[in-house]
C-alpha cells in the first residue's frame, strides 16, 4: 500500500509541490509563512473548486470548456440580483448560483447525451452562448463594488479558523468530492464510463447518461464559483475569468488526469490546481515577470502529459518482460 | 500490361517454377497459438485457387503474410520461383500482389479515382498530382472490369456492390499477377455475385493468379481450378477441384477427434428458463424463436455473418428488437437496456473481452462488482466492505491468482482478465449466460478449462448459450445446436443429427 502510494501520481506532485515550494523560501522565505500559504490557498480554490468538476467531465472521455463562461453568467446573475433585492440573505444567492450553474450544465450534457454531439464542440458553442447572454442581460454594464451589498461581499472573506470561508468551501468540496468519487455508484460508473464505454455499456452503465452527470456537476460547481468570484472580488463584467477555463483544464492535466478518460482523483485535480496556484502567486515575490507565468504553466502541462505517457509505456515494458519469463 | 513469359500450364505439369506465388513451409506463431504451421500454398497464373478453411483455421493469417503485413516466422515465399520477402505492404505490392479484403479498405470522402490510386497517383509538375491523367486512368481500369462508374464521383454515393468493384479496381491499378479475394460476396445480391464471377473469369484470361477465399461450396465449385484446405493451421489437402467430391471437401474441412477433449457431461436439463418467440430485428435477423432449460448448453452455430452476436446482443438490450417476445421463468419480460437484461437474470460475455469486457484502468473487486452495483449499495452509497466479500467470493471460485484486488486489471495477464470478466458476470447471479466464442484466441491448454468450466455452470443449473464458430466446440459442449443462416434459424439439430457434415451444410446452405 505504501509503495504504491510513493510512486503514485500524487506523491509525484506533492514532492513536485514541496521542491516548488522550497526554490521559492530560499528567495523570499515569507512566502511559507503559514498565513500566506493560507491566503495561496484561498486564491487558489476557484481553480480547485472547478478543476473538480472539470476532472470528473474528463474522466468521461468529455471536456467542458464553457466552465469559465458559466462562472461569468452565474456570477452576473446573482449581482444583478443583489442589486435589484439587497436584502435577500446570502442562502438564496447560493441556491441561485448553484441553481443556474446547475441548469448550464445540464444543458450541455443533454446536447451531449441526447443529441451525441462531441462535447468539445457543444461547450465550445455554450461558452459563447453564455458570454453572449451575459452581454444581454447586462448591457455589457459592470457591476461595481459600491453596487453590491456588504453582506454579499463579505461572505466568502468571512475567517474561520484563520481561513476564509471561500477556501473551507474548497476543503468541504474536495472532501465530499472524494467521497462521491470512491464510495458512490455514480463515482464508479464516472471512471467505468470513461475507461472503457463498451464494457460499461455491457455492464448495465449508460454512458450517455453519465456523461451528463458530469457536466451537471461541473456546472453546478461553476455556479457556486461564479458567485463566490464576483463577491470576492467585488465587480462583475462580461469577461470575468476570462480564458480561466485552459487553467482548469491545465490543473487537471497536471494533476494526473487522462485526458482519454478513465484516469484520476479528486486528490490529483486538487494537487495540479495548487501546482498552478502556487507558481501564480510566487513568480511576482519572487520577481518573475507575470508574463513568464503562461509559460511556464505551459510548460509544466507538456511535462506532467510527457510523464503520464512515459508512466504508460513502462507499463508495457513490464508486460512484455514478464510474458518474456513466461516462456 | 503482363508479362507473356508466364506461360499458362495444365495441372498435371505443375511445379515450382510454374507458380506466379508460393508459400512453402510457412509458420507464423502469435503468443500463445500456432496460427500457421509449415503451411504451402500455391497461385499459378490463369487459375483460381480455392482456400477453404473454418474459421480459424488460418485464412486471414496466409493473407497477411503475403500481403506483407505479417512476416512469417519461418518458411520462403517465392515469386516466379525466387525467394522473396515482403517486409511492409509496399513491397508485396510492388511484386503484383494485391488483396481485396472482406470489409473493404476505401475512403467515402474521396473521389472513386482517388480511392483506386490513392497512394501511387500519376504526378505531375512539381510532383502535384495529375488529375487528369489519373481520371483517364482509371476510367480505363473500370471499363476494363466491365464497371459503369464515374471515376469522378465521391465514394460515399455508391451502392455496397460498387464500392466492391472500386475495390477490386484499386487492385488492378498495381498491375497485379496475383489477386487475393477474401469472401468477396459476402455482401453482395444474387446479381452482383453473377457479375463478379464474370469479372473473375475475365482476369483468369488475363493471366492474373486468383486466391479465392469463400465459405460457399457452391461458388467453389462453380469458379474454382484448384483448392487448398487448411485446418488448425495446417495444410490438410490440395489439389484440382475436378478430382474432389463436395463432401470430401467438408471432410477435410472439419474432419477431426472431436470426442478427447471436452468434459463428460450428463444432460439433464431441467424445467424452461428463456423463451424467446419471433425475435426480429429491422436488418439483423429475423423470426428467432427457441427454449433454454435449466442446466442445458444451447450452441449457436453459423458463419460469419450470420447474426447470432447480433441477436445476442439484442436480447441482451444493446440493440433494440423489433418484434417479439422474451419470457425468463414463465414470465414476459421487456429488454430495453443492458440493465434491464441484467435485472432479468441474463448475462453476455460478448467475444471482444478487450473491447467490451474488463475496465482496465479499475482495479480487479471494482471490475468484479459493477454490474452489481445495485446490490451493494444503498441510496447510491457503496458499501465497500461487501463489495470487497463480494469480489473476494468469486475471484476464488474462478481461482484468480493476484497479489491483490486492488491490482488495476490491465497489469493481469490475457487469462486472468479473462477470469475477471466471467467472475463480474457470476456476481450478477444470472440464470442465464451468454457466451460469445468463449475459447476465440485462447490457447489449447486454456480452451480445455473453460469449457471445464463451462460444463460446471451448466451443472450448477445455470442455462448456458454458447455462440461458437468452432464445430468441434459446437459439438463438444452442446445439448443442443441452433444453426443459423442469414439471420434466420436454419436448423436445429440434437442427438444423433449433431454431425460436422450437417452443421456446415445448414450454415452454407447447401
Amino acid at each position: 500500500m505504501l509503495k504504491r502510494f510513493i510512486t503514485s501520481r500524487e506523491a509525484l506532485l506533492i514532492g513536485a509541490i514541496i521542491l516548488l515550494l522550497a526554490l521559492i523560501s530560499s528567495r523570499f522565505p515569507g512566502f511559507i509563512a503559514p498565513g500566506n500559504l493560507a491566503n495561496v490557498f484561498n486564491d487558489t480554490s476557484p481553480l480547485i473548486l472547478l478543476a473538480i468538476g472539470q476532472m470528473i467531465v474528463i474522466l468521461t472521455k468529455c471536456i467542458d470548456l464553457s466552465v469559465a463562461a458559466n462562472v461569468a453568467l452565474s456570477g452576473m446573475v446573482v449581482s444583478m440580483v443583489n442589486v435589484a433585492a439587497p436584502g435577500l440573505p446570502i442562502a438564496f444567492i447560493l441556491v441561485i448560483a448553484v441553481g443556474l450553474g446547475t441548469l448550464l450544465g445540464m444543458f450541455n450534457g443533454l446536447l451531449v447525451w441526447k443529441l451525441a454531439i462531441p462535447p468539445i464542440v457543444v461547450t465550445l458553442g455554450t461558452m459563447t452562448i453564455f458570454r453572449g447572454i451575459i452581454f444581454v442581460i447586462s448591457d455589457g454594464k459592470w457591476v461595481n463594488s459600491h453596487e453590491m451589498s456588504d453582506a454579499f461581499k463579505a461572505f466568502p472573506r468571512t475567517e474561520i479558523l484563520g481561513l476564509p470561508v471561500l477556501g473551507w468551501i474548497a476543503i468541504i468540496a474536495v472532501v465530499g468530492f472524494t467521497v462521491v468519487m470512491t464510495r458512490t455508484t455514480l463515482g464508479r460508473a464516472f471512471y467505468a464510463a470513461g475507461g472503457n464505454p463498451h464494457a460499461a455499456t455491457y455492464a448495465g452503465i449508460n454512458v450517455g447518461k453519465t456523461q451528463f452527470w458530469a457536466f451537471t456537476i461541473s456546472g453546478a460547481l461553476a455556479g457556486l464559483t461564479g458567485y463566490l468570484w464576483v463577491s470576492r472580488f467585488a465587480v462583475s463584467y462580461v469577461d470575468i475569468a476570462g480564458g480561466f477555463e485552459l487553467d482548469v483544464v491545465a490543473a487537471c492535466v497536471i494533476g494526473g488526469v487522462s485526458i482519454m478518460g478513465g484516469i484520476g482523483t479528486v486528490a490529483g485535480a486538487l494537487l495540479g490546481a495548487l501546482f498552478l496556484g502556487i507558481i501564480k502567486n510566487a513568480l511576482p515575490v519572487v520577481d518573475i515577470s507575470p508574463f513568464w507565468q503562461l509559460a511556464i504553466s505551459g510548460g509544466a502541462i507538456i511535462i506532467a502529459v510527457a510523464l503520464n505517457a512515459q508512466s504508460n509505456r513502462e507499463k508495457g515494458r513490464i508486460i512484455l518482460k514478464r510474458a518474456e519469463q513466461a516462456t | 500490361m503482363l508479362k507473356q513469359s508466364d506461360t499458362i500450364l495444365p495441372a498435371e505439369g505443375e511445379t515450382v517454377d510454374d507458380s506466379v506465388l508460393a508459400l512453402d513451409g510457412i509458420t507464423k506463431t502469435f503468443p500463445g497459438v500456432k496460427a500457421l504451421a509449415e503451411v504451402s500454398l500455391r497461385l499459378f497464373p490463369g487459375k483460381v485457387t480455392a482456400l477453404v478453411g473454418e474459421n480459424g483455421a488460418g485464412k486471414s493469417t496466409v493473407v497477411k503474410i503475403l500481403t506483407g503485413i505479417y512476416q512469417p516466422d519461418g518458411g520462403t515465399i517465392l515469386v516466379n520461383g525466387q525467394p522473396t520477402t515482403f517486409r511492409v505492404p509496399q513491397a508485396a505490392a510492388d511484386h503484383g500482389v494485391t488483396a481485396i479484403h472482406q470489409e473493404t479498405v476505401l475512403f467515402d470522402e474521396l473521389s472513386v479515382a482517388e480511392n483506386i490510386f490513392l497512394g501511387h497517383a500519376p504526378r505531375g509538375s512539381f510532383g502535384l498530382i495529375d488529375l487528369k491523367t489519373m481520371n483517364s486512368k482509371a476510367r480505363q481500369i473500370l471499363e476494363e472490369i466491365g464497371a459503369q462508374i464515374d471515376p469522378e464521383h465521391k465514394l460515399k454515393d455508391l451502392g455496397i456492390a460498387n464500392k466492391h468493384l472500386v475495390a477490386i479496381a484499386r487492385a488492378l491499378s498495381i498491375d497485379a499477377r496475383v489477386v487475393i479475394m477474401d469472401e468477396p460476396t459476402a455482401a453482395l445480391s444474387h446479381k452482383e455475385i453473377e457479375e463478379l464471377y464474370e469479372l473473375v473469369e475475365r482476369l483468369k484470361t488475363q493471366g492474373k493468379a486468383i486466391l479465392f477465399i469463400s465459405h460457399k461450396f457452391d461458388e467453389i465449385f462453380r469458379i474454382a481450378d484448384n483448392y487448398t484446405v487448411f485446418r488448425d493451421g495446417q495444410l490438410i489437402g490440395n489439389g484440382a477441384i475436378a478430382d474432389v467430391t463436395e463432401a470430401e471437401l467438408v471432410k477435410m474441412m472439419v474432419g477431426r477427434d472431436v470426442s478427447q477433449i471436452f468434459p463428460k457431461r450428463s444432460a439433464n436439463p431441467g424445467e424452461v428458463v428463456l423463451k424467446v418467440s419471433d425475435y426480429a430485428h429491422p436488418t439483423e435477423f429475423d423470426g428467432i424463436g427457441f427454449t433454454l432449460r435449466k442446466g442445458e448448453i444451447l450452441g449457436f452455430y453459423g458463419l460469419v455473418g450470420a447474426g447470432r452476436s447480433e441477436f445476442m446482443q439484442s436480447l441482451f438490450g444493446i440493440t433494440r428488437a423489433s418484434g417479439g417476445t422474451v419470457e425468463i421463468e414463465g414470465a414476459p419480460v421487456q429488454i430495453k437496456s443492458p440493465a434491464d437484461a441484467v435485472d432479468s437474470g441474463i448475462v453476455y460475455v460478448p467475444e471482444d473481452r478487450g473491447k467490451q469486457g474488463a475496465i482496465l484502468d479499475l482495479p480487479i473487486f471494482q471490475n468484479v462488482t459493477l454490474p452489481s452495483l445495485g446490490r451493494i449499495s444503498s441510496k447510491g452509497f457503496l458499501k465497500l466492505a461487501e463489495e470487497f466479500k463480494l469480489a473476494r467470493e468469486y475471484t476464488e471460485r474462478l481461482d484468480l491468482r493476484a497479489a491483490s484486488l486492488d491490482t488495476p486489471v490491465g497489469n493481469l495477464s490475457g487469462g486472468n482478465q479473462q477470469k475477471v470478466v466471467i467472475a463480474k458476470w457470476l456476481a450478477t447471479k444470472p440464470k442465464v449466460i451468454i457466451l460469445d466464442e468463449p475459447t476465440k484466441g485462447v490457447d489449447i491448454g486454456s480452451k480445455a478449462a473453460v469449457h471445464e468450466f463451462m460444463a460446471e455452470l451448466a451443472a450448477q443449473g445455470l442455462a448456458v448459450v454458447m455462440v461458437s464458430s468452432e464445430i468441434p466446440e459446437v459439438l463438444g459442449m452442446s445439448d443442443r445446436v441452433i444453426v443459423m443462416r442469414e439471420g434466420r434459424i436454419a436448423a436445429e439439430l440434437a442427438g444423433d443429427d449433431l454431425q460436422p457434415e450437417t452443421l456446415v451444410r445448414h450454415a452454407a446452405g447447401i
